[in-house]
């Protein structure tokens, strides 16, 4: 015979366990294009078991005042408002700068239930069980601090509200060193001493948001994906150690599941662009291109958009490297439409996609999957620069460091060493641009002065409406 | 140094499960291809937000005078939720334009 109590804490345990499994599961199934979206419904299933299981519990044990209930189920439902109206309303384009927002949310999540949990921490002796618990408080604390507004900075870079200049302040990296040294000297030195006080544990609090943000502003905003994906995990790290502190088996297997899948996520993403993690931290990629500027003047040729509709309608072969500015301006479809235009007169189109093309991998996949694309015009890296070669015509929208030859060709570039796509080595090359200004990583491309290259100045949308109509006048 | 023996050998559960939840999480993404990235990072975002179970712990546990408590518990009740139901919406809505296309 087992007691009440026993009863329902093996329902919250098996509950617990269920939603462990979806996320193992959800994970796993998430990492294959056809059952994607049916992983990401398993976790949230299990997300949603462990929640009610939660409160049922609570009621079950008679731990909860009634006002408690209300708070949480009005807490519960405007979130679930909030959280759904801004995730359906973000544009496809702005998909990373939200990410980036939620994951600050988790973030400040992590760190005030670590505060509430210093609050009602009182172990009878200081043995070493005490100082482990305390000291999953704190790192839960520290690293759900840095996570939030970390990621709140990464959000504005994204948004273009955070400029870039930061990263020219002359020892901001020494600075930020000697802060994090502060901030960790100090929470060691509360840790050590047992030391309780609540107030203290705010200024913790508080330099760990500061150091966050420090942490995020000198790194260059084309660098943004690579720290949304490293702060991800940053959460996934503080949740477990929120974990340990509550002693929760849900909270302790998604923390460490995100914290490490985060990881290697990051590091993907970082060896794609023939980086490592440290180089992205603290070597910041800002306007390095200095020296080439001085290289004295360079002839840019342009092209009109009737112009540009006829290399394309009398080429055998042509393919598309979209780039974040496709993203901005929305010509996703417009192009689809050229595509289809083109290919109804016998022209073979194809898309490159650089990976880490728009503002995070597989961005590009998403807008064009948008627009219909079928999968199996989309080219990777190395089958696009096979390809380039025998490719009569290559369209640029919007992309600019992807395809910059400085990378393969000038050892002083900042971001020599990233495989790019060789888009030089086509027959011609068109570029749609808004205007000259260098790209995000703000690096001049000896591509736009190749002699091969055409210059199309416009908005994507329109230089593709204005190409398509003059495809179609032909 | 006995202290150290005693918590290693009372919580080999723990250490063991810790470790290979470590191991499983790289080896369950390990192969996935570059196209998913973005809504995967997504996804494993939604899934963090796990820790809103200890939101809703800290929330239900505060006494009902504890103003700070209760605000600090609300206010993690309701981030918590906008980082797991915004994170899966997200998710799937990234993931939506993935679906086999319908034949015209």
């Amino acid at each position: 015979m087992i007691e009440n109590a026993d009863a329902a804490k093996v329902f919250l345990e098996v509950a617990y366990l269920l939603a462990a499994l979806s996320f193992v599961f959800g994970l796993k199934m998430m990492s294959h294009p056809k059952t994607a979206r049916q992983g990401n419904a398993v976790a949230a299933a299990g997300m949603g078991i462990a929640i009610l299981a939660t409160i049922v519990f609570l009621l079950l044990e008679g731990l909860m005042p009634i006002t408690n209930l209300g708070l949480i189920i009005a807490g519960l439902g405007i979130g679930s408002i909030a959280g759904t109206w801004a995730a359906r309303k973000v544009p496809m384009t702005a998909m990373p700068q939200m990410v980036s927002l939620f994951n600050g949310m988790g973030g400040a999540c992590v760190a005030l239930i670590s505060l509430v949990e210093v609050y009602h921490f009182h172990p009878e002796t200081w043995d070493l069980y005490a100082y482990l618990e305390y000291g999953s408080i704190l790192l839960g604390t520290l690293i759900g601090s840095i996570s939030f507004s970390g990621s709140i900075i990464a959000w504005g870079k994204l948004e273009g509200k955070i400029s870039d200049k930061w990263a020219r302040i002359k020892g901001i990296n020494l600075l930020n060193a000697l802060l994090l040294l502060v901030t960790l000297s100090y929470g060691f030195y509360i840790w050590l001493n047992g030391d309780l006080d609540f107030v203290k544990v705010v200024i913790f609090f508080a330099l760990a948001v500061l150091y966050g943000i420090t942490f995020v502003l000198p790194i260059g905003g084309a660098d943004m994906p690579v720290v949304i994906s490293l702060l991800n995990s940053f959460t996934g790290t503080a949740a477990a150690f929120a974990g340990f502190a509550y002693d929760n088996m849900a909270m302790i297997i998604g923390g460490i599941l995100v914290g490490s899948a985060g990881t290697l996520l990051t590091i993907l993403m970082t060896r794609a662009m023939n980086r490592s993690l440290m180089n992205v931290l603290l070597g910041a990629i800002v306007g390095g291109g200095a020296k080439s500027a001085e290289e004295g003047e360079k002839n840019i040729k342009e092209v009109t958009p009737q112009d540009a509709g006829i290399m394309l309608a009398y080429a055998n072969k042509v393919i598309f490297v979209p780039g974040y500015g496709l993203a901005v301006a929305q010509a996703q479809h417009a192009l689809h439409e050229l595509e289809k235009l083109l290919e109804e007169r016998g022209v073979e189109v194809k898309y490159a996609i650089h990976p880490v093309a728009g503002r995070m991998p597989g961005h590009m996949n998403v807008l064009l999957a948008e627009a219909d694309v079928p999968y199996d015009k989309l080219l990777e890296l190395e089958q696009a620069n096979q390809e380039f070669p025998t490719t009569d015509v290559v369209v640029i929208i919007g992309a600019n460091d992807v395809v910059n030859p400085a990378a393969e060709q000038d050892p002083s570039s900042p971001i020599y060493g990233m495989p790019i796509l060789q888009a030089y080595k086509a027959k011609n090359v068109i570029v749609i641009k808004r205007s000259m200004r260098p790209g995000y990583a703000g690096i001049d491309n000896p591509l736009f002065y190749m002699d091969n290259t055409r210059m199309l100045f416009a908005d994507a949308k329109k230089a593709i409406e204005e190409i398509i109509k003059a495809i179609q006048e032909l | 140094m006995n202290v150290w023996i005693e918590f290693f050998l009372s919580n080999l559960d723990m250490i063991y499960i810790v470790i290979l939840a470590l191991f499983l999480g790289v080896e369950v993404i390990s192969a996935v291809p570059t196209i998913l990235h973005t809504p995967l990072m997504s996804g494993a975002n939604a899934i963090h937000g796990v820790v809103i179970i200890g939101s809703i712990i800290a929330l239900a546990l505060a006494p009902e005078d504890n103003y700070l408590l209760l605000g600090l518990g609300f206010a993690a009740v309701v981030l918590g939720t906008l980082n797991v139901v915004g994170g899966f919406v997200v998710t799937d809505r990234m993931l939506e334009m993935f679906k086999e296309k319908k034949k015209q």
